[in-house]
């Protein structure tokens, strides 16, 4: 498990996503591509104050909010992470990423 | 500052890193270890690793956290996610400058950066990663369920997970540029013995089409020169490793294919700077012979900065 709080129920995630300006979600599982944005998420928990990080197991059924989000069309690569400005997707990405490339992404939308 | 000097920065955490970070640190010498990206390399691409004597089974990631642990008990400095913007390995003291500017010095260097999924670098790739090209058949396979596929390689890899892949798809077509395989026999028997596999022989994939995600692929046939456009549902690419060496490229010798040659003891042709793991020059690139590799460096960068 990760060091990150796990989102289990959707009304949880509506709850994160519309109290926080700014959340990204990690859906995945403890597998070789999702490890490493979980990794990256951890320590930018530290550096971004701002930000909510927070996980979500891609196989419990409510993740069907992440999986089956129009943002995800398409997605065949874990994880599928979202990131929310007030409440809005406003960034989805398929697969791996370092932390290189989330950092940019969260300085691009946030 | 007298923080920053040490008397051995490793430069990369992976296997042969961390290796090298526990036998320098557990023999008290000052050891920073650099990396670029998380600390574990590529046993953290590893779902699970079943031939590491000593441990019948565990993950690439537990593996990579058992050895970082063990490292950081013995004392051993880590900083994981910087940028390496200049480095000076010429002199007797040896520099690194990372990208927030921070310089670290040591009498010694360890280049243990490893390699990444080499990739095919053609029209589409970058658009369709995640949306139909996959390099991790263990992570994404089950997105693939009844659908057609082609695994791009003729190695190890792209052999047996191959086969791994048919548990889920309905058909799988292996595109290889050679009219022969590289993996071990048993690897391609299992793949040609399966009857959901079939074969593009002396042919390479040109480009990559689709709207959402891929749906066609242009494959050239090698031998009549000739192009023909599939449809399909998504393609793993596993054709092996690229090692991490184009930092060095105006410090120490490489090959042409971008390892770093040594000797027995691990030692590049520049005095102090010794190289382990997948970034060498070597033919059998596993979790053991990068331990291997980074206790050998270790002990002899011991030996050099102590003569």
């Amino acid at each position: 498990m990760t060091n990150l709080e796990h989102v289990i129920t959707t009304s949880q995630y509506q709850e994160i996503i519309e109290n926080n300006e700014n959340v990204m979600i990690c859906c995945g599982r403890m597998g070789p591509m999702c490890v490493p944005v979980y990794d990256a998420m951890e320590e930018l928990t530290e550096e971004s104050k701002n930000i909510k990080f927070v996980d979500m197991l891609f196989d419990i059924p409510d993740a069907h909010v992440i999986r089956n989000a129009p943002e995800c069309a398409g997605f065949m690569g874990l994880p599928f992470t979202m990131y929310y400005k007030n409440g809005k997707v406003v960034k989805a990405t398929s697969s791996i990423q370092s932390k290189e490339q989330v950092q940019a992404i969260l300085n691009e939308v946030f | 500052m007298e923080s920053n000097k040490y008397d051995v920065i490793v430069l990369g955490g992976g296997a042969a890193g961390l290796t090298a970070g526990i036998y320098l640190s557990r023999a008290k010498i000052k050891t920073l270890i650099l990396n670029e990206g998380m600390v574990g390399g590529q046993i953290v691409l590893t779902h699970e690793i079943a031939n590491y004597p000593g441990v019948e089974n565990i993950s690439g990631y537990q593996l990579a956290s058992t050895m970082k642990k063990q490292a950081i008990s013995f004392g051993c400095d880590i900083k994981q996610n910087i940028q390496i913007s200049d480095l000076d390995l010429s002199g007797e003291i040896k520099k690194v400058i990372i990208s927030n500017g921070e310089q670290y010095t040591a009498k010694a260097i360890i280049i243990a950066t490893g390699g990444r999924s080499r990739e095919l670098a053609v029209e589409g790739e970058d658009t369709f990663k995640g949306r139909g090209i996959s390099y991790c058949a263990t992570c994404d396979g089950d997105f693939y369920t009844d659908k057609d596929i082609i695994v791009v390689g003729g190695g190890n890899s792209a052999l047996e997970e191959a086969v791994a892949l048919t548990t889920y798809v309905r058909s799988l077509r292996i595109v290889h540029q050679f009219d022969h395989f590289q993996g071990f026999a048993h690897a391609i028997e299992a793949a040609k013995n399966n009857p959901k596999i079939s074969f593009i022989l002396n042919s390479k994939i040109e480009a990559f089409e689709g709207n959402e995600k891929v749906q066609k692929v242009t494959i050239r046939n090698l031998n009549d020169n000739t192009s023909q456009k599939m449809a399909i549902d998504g393609v793993f690419i596993l054709i092996g490793y690229k090692p991490n060496s184009e930092k060095f490229t105006n410090h120490i010798d490489i090959n042409p294919y971008g390892e770093i040659p040594t000797d027995s003891k691990m030692a590049t042709n520049v005095k102090g700077v010794f190289a382990a793991g997948d970034v060498r020059e070597k033919r059998i690139r596993q979790i053991a012979t990068a331990v291997n590799d980074g206790a050998i460096a270790a002990i002899h960068a011991i030996e050099y900065i102590q003569s």
